[in-house]
């Protein structure tokens, strides 16, 4: 049991911080940019996971196995998108997406 | 207010206020710096709900290790004085349109639903507990997504150095 705070609170501040990383990830054109945006909402994701772990089924631990499996998965995703991002710069000196209209070899 | 109300809405505002300034911060290394700040404030969350292996990986692994990668790359791929253009008008408006939208039809939702709170204390979650629940095949074990984590980490390594290296020709 978690004394005080209801859950509606951690389900709304994890909505109001999905909702600002999809408006980053809307209105950047930076790719490093649009790759925090993407942190944001993974780490919205992982605060649900964790409140409904804690508040509603505190029997077992399977909301918070989620959370570690999504920060694995997280980790593995920036590292890639870091190299393909780092690799696009060395070819067209820039690393915005309007920029990025050929895909050829 | 419970001290437990008290330290949940400071690193809800922290957390709401750094998200914001990281989606429009102009500046590049500002944003990642905010992103920091945010990430760590979800470790305090996670604290607070006393998840404290939980709360540890999120201190090493997301602000620990990502946003270091972030800010390498940032160093290499960007000049630190130039700041980012401001998105057209009709663009930010497009999007604020789309977040704002699916955030009240989201928050409506979740404020009309009925939750049932568990009101016994469960055991702590120690660490034994975690390990082997990550090393049993049988209900309630992880055994199978732990290996798959290790292949896709392994994968996503080597895959990375292959994309980053540089070219022969």
């Amino acid at each position: 049991m978690f004394e005080g705070v209801p859950i509606h609170w951690f389900l709304v501040l994890a909505t109001a911080m999905f909702f600002i990383g999809i408006y980053g990830f809307l209105v950047r054109k930076n790719l490093i940019t649009m790759l925090m945006s993407i942190e944001l909402i993974l780490n919205s994701v992982c605060i649900n996971f964790v409140a409904f772990n804690k508040i509603l089924f505190p029997e077992h631990l399977e909301g918070m196995f989620f959370t570690l499996f999504i920060i694995a998965v997280a980790a593995a995703e920036a590292s890639v998108a870091i190299a393909i991002i780092i690799n696009i710069y060395r070819r067209i000196v820039n690393i915005d997406v309007e920029k990025m209209n050929e895909m050829k070899y | 207010m419970t001290n437990n109300q008290f330290m949940f809405l400071l690193f809800s505002a922290v957390i709401v206020i750094f998200s914001l300034l990281t989606v429009t911060s102009r500046r590049i290394l500002r944003a990642a710096t905010y992103l920091l700040f945010v990430l760590v404030s979800t470790s305090g969350l996670y604290f607070l709900l006393r998840f404290n292996f939980l709360a540890a990986i999120q201190l090493t692994l997301y602000a620990g290790g990502i946003v270091v990668l972030i800010i390498f790359s940032i160093l290499l791929t960007s000049q630190i004085n130039d700041k980012l253009a401001i998105p057209p008008v009709t663009k930010r408006i497009y999007a604020a349109i789309a977040a704002i939208a699916g955030a009240v039809l989201c928050i409506l939702t979740i404020l009309q639903t009925e939750f049932v709170q568990k009101t016994f204390d469960p055991a702590r979650t120690n660490i034994k507990t975690i390990g082997e629940g990550m090393l049993s095949t049988g209900k309630y074990g992880y055994a199978l997504p732990f290996e798959v984590i290790s292949v896709l980490l392994l994968a996503a390594m080597i895959g990375s150095i292959i994309l980053a290296k540089k070219r022969k020709d």
